[in-house]
């Protein structure tokens, strides 16, 4: 018996069939299935109805098409889209929607599916055989060798050593303009992510009235949506927008019994109103989603759950650290304001964190 | 400041000090509960406190304690106020069927005047936030947009941007605000209900509580101008609907386009 290896069916005893070696060497073609007529093909009358079938898709295609101008044209919405007691502006803009938006649909749609059909029912269905194309002979491979051959001799750069040594050093010298241009993305201008607005003596004032608060308007079981006063002043083009995302604060008052404050950190609460970094520290989504009797607050991104009562530990979820703190003080006049900028970065890990940390750390050293 | 160290020692030195932190707190307490005050839009009577006692000793002692001090089952309603017992009783949360993660929405189980007499009777064990009067309800007077930055900044978190609720943590969830009560969610935003926080008069202002009601009903009134709301529960419902009914479109056009024709 052969090999084993050779794929050979391995007697009776094996699953394979047993045939003579002649009926496994011939393939037997076994050609097209025979042609099947349509009903369209040998019926008049199906045609006839495939044909109607095929103008009347068409058809809906035009219809669907002067809906949307119908919608178009046709739609006026007038009046006040938020009004509260007329509901009539938002019906129209509604139907109108409804019309650009269904009739460009049934327009393409109509167009397509007839075409299919039309395809499908009435063009000739004949089955076509395309033979492959013949694989390449062994004299077609060495022209190709002979070619490359020529090539090389002619350019002597076999002969030329001085040409193909330079060569070689140009080749891998030309890419290297791109790794430093690639250098140049990094490393990161660490400053503005170590910054937010909040500084010593900055009003928290809330979102979005810009009002400063007064500690004693922090009820029990209250919850402040606030921002630095100063950021009130800025516009959209000097960077409003980064600044806020950077510098939400979420605002509470808490029980002070189930409170824990580590040492060095007593003097960052007003008689239990605390305020928090509203940008979770794993991917950077607002979280405000504040529980007043569990004293969670929860990310709605990844459902990251942090304990207010315990300096915003991480209880549940992807989140790998608490929530940075804002230390908070009362000034003269009663107003919340901050004690200083959030003493680490905020929001979600980023690849120099540490080295920004250290650096934040250094500067409250000193 | 030499001075004063000096004296620290008097006799009257504690004295002084007592009244000026017995000042001091009385100040701020007057401060928070006059921030607080809803406008009085309801007077009770003897009488009504005499029969929302009764419905209380009957309905919710069990729970909250013969005199609504609280027990281990309820928690204490000594100065929670008349529009937090209007919008438990009349939202039908109160009294609960059972104890759970969360007091479920169910038909109301007294009427008006059942729910007014509880209110009165609790009101009366202790200064709460009250029962919101006509004018801050109503919606002709309030400014939709304002409500909308208000309320996308102080609720959309929990209750989603259209007002269709969404979940919270161990089984919570906060409700969907459509369809609710204009003074129902007044007094949600007041006294804050369960685990959602109170949002008081110093930090909403009442004309902003409007502002927020109006968005909410415009938001009702808002007739889906894009088309079908799938609940405005955003990318969970839109997603479940196109990997199924979409797909099963797509699929049912490449099972027709390579089918064979009869």
């Amino acid at each position: 018996m052969a090999d084993h290896r050779d794929g050979l069916p391995q007697g009776k005893k094996g699953n394979l069939l047993d045939r003579s070696a002649d009926e496994q060497a011939v393939f037997q073609d076994p050609g097209l299935p025979p042609h099947r007529p349509r009903t369209t093909d040998v019926d008049s009358g199906a045609a006839k109805r495939a044909e109607r079938q095929v103008a009347l898709l068409f058809a809906i295609s035009i219809i669907g098409s002067i809906l949307f101008f119908v919608g178009y044209f046709g739609v006026r919405v007038d009046g006040d889209i938020y009004s509260v007691t007329d509901s009539a502006p938002t019906a129209a803009l509604r139907l109108q929607n409804l019309l650009l938006g269904g009739g460009i649909a049934l327009g393409m749609l109509g167009i397509g599916v007839g075409v299919v059909h039309w395809a499908r029912t009435l063009m000739p269905d004949h089955e076509l055989v395309e033979e492959r194309h013949d694989v390449v002979t062994e004299d077609q491979r060495a022209e190709a060798e002979q070619i490359v051959g020529t090539i090389l001799d002619e350019s002597g750069i076999k002969r030329r050593p001085l040409i193909r040594n330079t060569l070689i050093g140009a080749a891998v010298l030309a890419p290297l303009p791109f790794v430093g241009l690639l250098k140049d993305l990094g490393p990161l201008n660490l400053t503005p992510l170590r910054h937010t607005l909040w500084d010593q003596g900055v009003r928290l004032v809330r979102d979005p009235s810009g009002t400063p608060i007064k500690a004693s308007d922090v009820t029990l079981g209250s919850t402040f949506h606030v921002l630095p006063e100063n950021l009130m002043d800025l516009g959209h083009e000097e960077g409003y927008l980064d600044q806020k995302a950077k510098a939400v604060v979420l605002l509470m008052r808490l029980d002070p019994d189930i409170v824990t404050v580590t040492p060095g950190r007593e003097d960052w609460n007003v008689d239990g109103i605390f305020a928090y970094s509203k940008v979770c520290t794993h991917v950077g989504c607002p979280i405000a989603l504040y529980e007043q009797h569990t004293h969670h607050l929860l990310c709605p991104c990844h459902q990251s759950t942090f304990d207010l009562a315990n300096e915003c530990e991480v209880v549940f979820g992807p989140a790998s650290r608490p929530l940075p703190q804002l230390p908070i003080q009362v000034d003269d006049e009663g107003y919340l304001v901050a004690r200083s900028d959030f003493t680490e970065p905020v929001g979600p890990t980023y690849s120099q964190r540490v080295i920004a940390v250290n650096e934040m750390e250094e500067e409250n050293g000193n | 400041m030499k001075a004063l160290s000096q004296k620290r020692r008097h006799p009257l030195a504690l004295l002084a000090l007592l009244v000026c932190a017995l000042l001091l707190t009385g100040g701020l307490y007057a401060v928070a509960t006059t921030t607080n005050q809803a406008k009085a839009a309801e007077n009770y009577t003897a009488s009504d406190v005499d029969e929302g006692s009764k419905l209380f000793i009957s309905n919710c002692s069990t729970c909250h304690g013969m005199n609504g001090e609280g027990s281990d089952s309820g928690p204490s309603l000594v100065g929670v106020g008349a529009a937090s017992v209007d919008f438990q009783v009349s939202t039908g949360r109160m009294p609960m069927q059972m104890q759970g993660p969360q007091a479920q929405v169910k038909p109301a189980q007294f009427n008006e005047e059942q729910t007014r007499q509880l209110a009165a009777y609790v009101a009366s064990l202790g200064a709460g936030p009250e029962v919101p009067d006509e004018e801050s309800l109503d919606v002709s007077q309030g400014d939709a947009a304002n409500g909308a930055k208000v309320f996308l900044a102080n609720c959309a978190m929990c209750h989603n941007a259209a007002g269709a609720g969404g979940a919270l943590t161990r089984g919570k969830y906060a409700p969907s605000l459509m369809g609710v009560d204009e003074k129902q969610i007044y007094e949600a935003m007041q006294t804050g209900p369960q685990n959602m926080p109170v949002f008081n008069d110093a930090n909403i202002t009442p004309d902003e509580k409007r502002d927020v009601i109006t968005y909410l009903k415009t938001m009702e009134n808002n007739t889906d101008p894009g088309g079908f709301g799938l609940g405005s529960l955003g990318p969970v419902s839109e997603g479940l609907f196109i990997w199924t009914i979409g797909l099963l479109i797509i699929i049912g056009f490449a099972v027709w386009l390579t089918s064979r024709s009869a």
